[in-house]
């Protein structure tokens, strides 16, 4: 061996081991890397308690509703099994709809509702002009449609 | 193959091939960039949810993109300075560092400006931007470590070991959208699947993404040149290529 193989053995050797430490730091900060608390987690008891935490998910259809007085508004967030009913006040971002992701921050409140003070929209990886979106909208609703029409010929 | 790399790794011949290379790789990053900016804002529709905030994506994603692969070729730079104990080498990875920064910072910067109008907030401290941000200070770092030693070859060991340490941070940023919730969305395009994107949209980011390419080769290439210049001062080989350009 080398001196300069002894090298190259020594820089592979060191980034080895940096990477072993880098995963076991990464793997006990685990819960301090993670953004948002799902519903289901939130009703595991996993979120943490008595202080802000955030709360991800969607929007569950037609759930949304608006106090006509004020800049309140009372949402249900969900993860498909477990959901979250949400009260806030304030502006909502631009992207915030019914049936898309959303992360709030706040706290749980004793009767099990989430009083959020921040709102963020979470938008997903898929970007298409409005004219496809339209079009696999259609699409969509027609195989729907269809499903209905199945049972009742 | 019949060429003999290692020649390239003296300043002497390497010197005179950065100096041929460098406009030419400056020209093909203006003559792309010109088409990909044109694609992006002018041809590329709407985004059906996100409107037209969406366009950020095309100087975003390619230069955060740049920002992991510099520091990977910087890293690669520094393994060889280590090992070989090679001049270029070192001088590479202190070229490709405020480049580097620079695409760090482009990434963080048009993400602040994409993400207010979309999530509704400049920052947050998700995995994915809080490990950009490390990116970021880990380039300024290796910078200031060079700065402050005096004698250049100290300075070579020292930043390829800091440089070496912090490559660990480039897969958690790649990965950071996968292994935890992140506010930040996944990956529109990856090695292993079909792009999520429209196609005219993945088009325009390949082109811009080629032309970041070409632009910081030629910006590296071009700055090797002055940094040989400045620690080869006195060198007669220098004094002679200087002559003869």
């Amino acid at each position: 061996m080398t001196p300069r193989h002894r090298r190259f053995a020594l820089i592979g050797a060191g980034l080895c081991v940096l990477a072993v430490v880098a995963a076991l730091v990464l793997n006990a900060f685990q819960s301090n890397l993670v953004f948002f608390f799902s519903p289901s987690q939130v009703v595991a008891h996993e979120a943490p308690q008595g202080k802000p935490f955030r709360i991800g998910g969607m929007v569950v259809d037609h759930s949304l509703t608006r106090d006509p007085a004020t800049l309140t508004v009372r949402f249900i967030v969900t993860d498909t099994v477990h959901t979250i009913p949400v009260v806030y006040t304030g502006l909502l971002p631009d992207l915030f709809k019914e049936g898309k992701g959303v992360v709030a921050q706040g706290s749980l409140q004793p009767d099990g509702t989430f009083r959020a003070t921040e709102v963020l929209a979470k938008h997903d990886e898929n970007y298409m002009p409005p004219e496809a979106a339209a079009a696999m909208k259609a699409a969509r609703e027609g195989m729907n449609d269809k499903t209905f029409e199945k049972p009742q010929p | 193959m019949g060429i003999n790399w290692f020649r390239y790794a003296s300043p002497v011949s390497f010197l005179p091939l950065a100096r041929a290379l460098a406009p030419w790789f400056l020209a093909t990053a203006a003559v792309l960039g010109g088409i990909g900016l044109w694609l992006g804002f002018g041809v590329a529709p709407t985004d059906a949810t996100q409107g037209d905030a969406y366009r950020i994506i095309f100087i975003h994603v390619p230069a955060a993109w740049m920002a992991m692969f510099i520091y990977v070729v910087m890293a690669g730079w520094s393994a060889l300075a280590l090992g070989y104990n090679t001049r270029l080498s070192a001088m590479m990875a202190q070229a490709l560092a405020p480049t580097g920064a620079l695409m760090a910072a482009l990434a963080l910067w048009t993400g602040a400006f994409w993400g207010r109008p979309t999530w509704g907030t400049y920052w947050a401290w998700d995995a994915r931007m809080s490990s950009t941000l490390i990116l970021l200070f880990l380039y300024v770092g290796v910078i200031a470590l060079r700065g402050a030693f005096d004698d250049a070859r100290r300075a070579d060991r020292a930043c390829a070991l800091l440089t070496l340490v912090g490559v660990v941070n480039v897969p958690i940023i790649y990965f950071s959208v996968r292994w935890w919730n992140t506010l930040h969305q996944g990956s529109s395009i990856s090695l292993t699947a079909a792009p999520t994107m429209a196609a005219i949209m993945v088009t325009a980011m390949l082109v811009m993404t080629f032309a970041l390419w070409a632009y910081c080769i030629g910006v590296v290439l071009w700055r090797v040149q002055a940094i040989v210049a400045e620690r080869e001062e006195g060198a007669p080989w220098l004094a002679r290529t200087a002559v003869a350009r």
